[in-house]
């Protein structure tokens, strides 16, 4: 019973994260209405059968406004995830493949360091230095990816190092840098590909937030934490404009942790046990 | 023990040292000349150049640098290039806000993640159990900051409890927590539900346990068991994730206070960056990131302290 409810929450999390993706591709090639045109003449109308969701203030169409959100929104915190999995994982692997040596130890304490920072605060920093824009929130929540792949890599392979088939192949000859990437790296995907569905979600999560205080995407770039700030000084008259990005940001994010935990337990077959 | 301590300390030192060459070098990249912001199009350069030396803008880079941290250290922040008042008094203000704030959140995190981790574990499997997972899956999910929106509109806008924002200062005790009510709860949400499920966690890992079998077995109530035995052993990956929290709960409330325009360290922060007043930007980081640093170094000495298993590592 617990074991088809939880797959329950994993289906619904598939679905929504799905519906979020689909709609993020989808605005590559076809929206509803234009959103480059503002018809002030259209501003603010209520839910119709030509504007699905209303308009916005400029007379935007919300239901595109929301799917090249989405596009926005994805776009950066995949490419971020991204940046974490390229050098989170190869640093991950260097350090388990030298267990206790001098680059183990740098690679570590280099981690702790950047977990030790507020990423948030920093993230902040990064983007006010160098310029709000999508490029530079990608950078700044890619860079606190790279410790958290790092560790899960590394957490993952140092049992793998004590395997005999990884003691046969260095009896072989085969060097650390070949086993890692053969006999490690196969065996480990499944731990990064949970962490990467967590990455995403939090980098939604900080891509708005940036977003929402102006240190994100650029307008007219629409993306959900922008549309969230444009909302704010409405909410007064039109709670509904800034309702819609909102439930957008955690219809993704909800989807993205149930797929995540539903991910986890298929494939960690030690929670399974537990679970029974 | 005692190395054990010596080198926590160590990392400690280390950590801050390398947090403030980091923060000190990003900023000395940002385009643009302070004094010549602050002057104006029309300034002769003299007068730039006098005010670059009344700002410790001359110099090279690690003496300004040694200049910065030796400051910091004896609790002189530098100057602010926009108020061209000390540092360390703007951010003495602020912190009568965010400090209250950060501290109301934590109280209000642990006072609602304690009671539903605890009901979720003790029912583990049924309905009370499936509620709490459920609302703090949704409360993870949601941005706080639009939580903070929804929280304004319902409290504010339609049933005009509190006001929208703003801070009435600490002279009337009541309003002045009346207006940090609704940030904190905004706050405190997300944090809230990871703990639930954190504390939920830890304490199904310890009610499988053999000795709290044996204190079954013996006749101690269920509650007994759970409050007595289990509570206190998940406390070591509550207090982590606590430590783990408070970073959070400060970096967060950079925008908490902006939605809610509460004239707190966040609020600073960001004033700072939008009018390019550097050192405030800068001096203000260091402190936040000496504050978590700091935490979680305080954190990990207390469980060391705490747990007989973990203080010969």
């Amino acid at each position: 019973m617990t074991g088809s409810r939880l797959s329950v929450a994993g289906v619904v999390g598939g679905g929504l994260t799905a519906l979020c993706l689909l709609a993020a591709a989808l605005s590559l090639i076809w929206v509803p209405h234009d959103i480059t045109v503002l018809t002030i003449a259209d501003r603010l109308l209520p839910m119709s059968a030509t504007h699905l969701l209303g308009t916005d203030h400029f007379g935007r169409d919300m239901l595109s406004m929301l799917m090249e959100g989405a596009r926005t929104s994805i776009a950066v915190a995949l490419v971020a995830v991204g940046i974490g999995l390229g050098l989170g994982i190869p640093l991950g692997l260097a350090a388990a493949a030298h267990r206790g040596g001098w680059l183990d130890e740098i690679i570590m304490r280099g981690n702790d360091l950047i977990f030790a920072f507020p990423s948030l605060v920093i993230a902040i920093l990064i983007t006010a230095v160098f310029g709000p824009s999508a490029v530079n929130a990608i950078l700044a929540i890619g860079i606190f990816n790279i410790p958290v792949f790092a560790r899960v890599a590394r957490g993952g392979a140092l049992p793998l190092w004590t395997l005999d088939y990884v003691m046969a192949a260095r009896v072989a000859g085969k060097g650390r840098f070949l086993i890692s990437l053969q006999h490690i790296l196969p065996n480990i995907t499944n731990l990064l590909i949970v962490q990467a569905t967590i990455q995403f979600s939090l980098g939604i999560l900080a891509e708005a937030a940036l977003s929402y205080i102006g240190l994100g995407a650029q307008p007219p770039t629409p993306s959900w934490g922008r549309m969230l700030a444009d909302a704010q000084t409405l909410i007064y008259t039109e709670p509904q404009l800034a309702i819609l990005p909102g439930l957008a940001i955690v219809g993704m994010v909800l989807g993205l942790n149930l797929l995540g935990d539903a991910l986890r337990d298929a494939l960690d077959p030690r929670l399974q046990r537990r679970r029974a | 023990m005692i190395r054990t301590l010596l080198s926590r300390a160590l990392s400690l030192i280390l950590s801050l040292v390398v947090a403030s060459v980091v923060i000190f070098v990003m900023l000395q990249a940002v385009p643009g000349d302070p004094a010549a912001f602050m002057l104006g199009l029309n300034a002769q350069p003299d007068t730039v150049a006098a005010l670059r030396a009344e700002l410790g803008l001359e110099g090279s880079l690690p003496a300004r640098y040694l200049d910065w941290v030796s400051g910091m250290v004896v609790g002189d922040f530098g100057t602010s290039y926009t108020y061209r008042v000390p540092v360390s008094g703007l951010v003495a203000d602020r912190i009568g806000v965010s400090g209250p704030l950060a501290a109301y959140a934590l109280l209000l995190t642990v006072v609602l993640a304690i009671p539903a981790g605890l009901i979720a574990a003790s029912m583990r499997g049924r309905a009370a159990d499936w509620g709490v997972m459920g609302a703090t899956q949704l409360g993870i999910a949601i941005p706080n900051f639009w939580f903070a929106m929804l929280l304004v509109f319902v409290f504010a806008i339609t049933l005009k409890w509190v006001s929208a924002g703003g801070f009435p200062g600490w002279s009337d005790p009541v309003a002045a927590i009346k207006a940090l009510t609704l940030p904190a709860v905004a706050l405190a949400l997300p944090q809230a539900s990871i703990l639930a499920r954190v504390l939920r966690g830890a304490l199904i890992d310890t009610l499988d346990q053999d000795y709290i079998r044996t204190a079954r077995a013996k006749g101690l109530s269920r509650r007994a068991v759970t409050v007595r035995h289990a509570l206190r052993n998940a406390a070591i990956p509550v207090l982590t994730i606590l430590g783990l929290q408070f970073s959070f709960l400060l970096a967060g409330a950079i925008i908490i206070e902006n939605v809610f325009f509460l004239p707190g360290l966040g609020r600073l922060i960001f004033q700072g960056i939008t009018q390019r007043d550097l050192i405030v930007v800068q001096s203000v980081t260091m402190l936040l990131v000496f504050a978590v640093i700091a935490v979680t170094f305080l954190v990990e000495l207390a469980y060391t302290l705490a747990d007989p298993r973990l203080r010969r590592r």
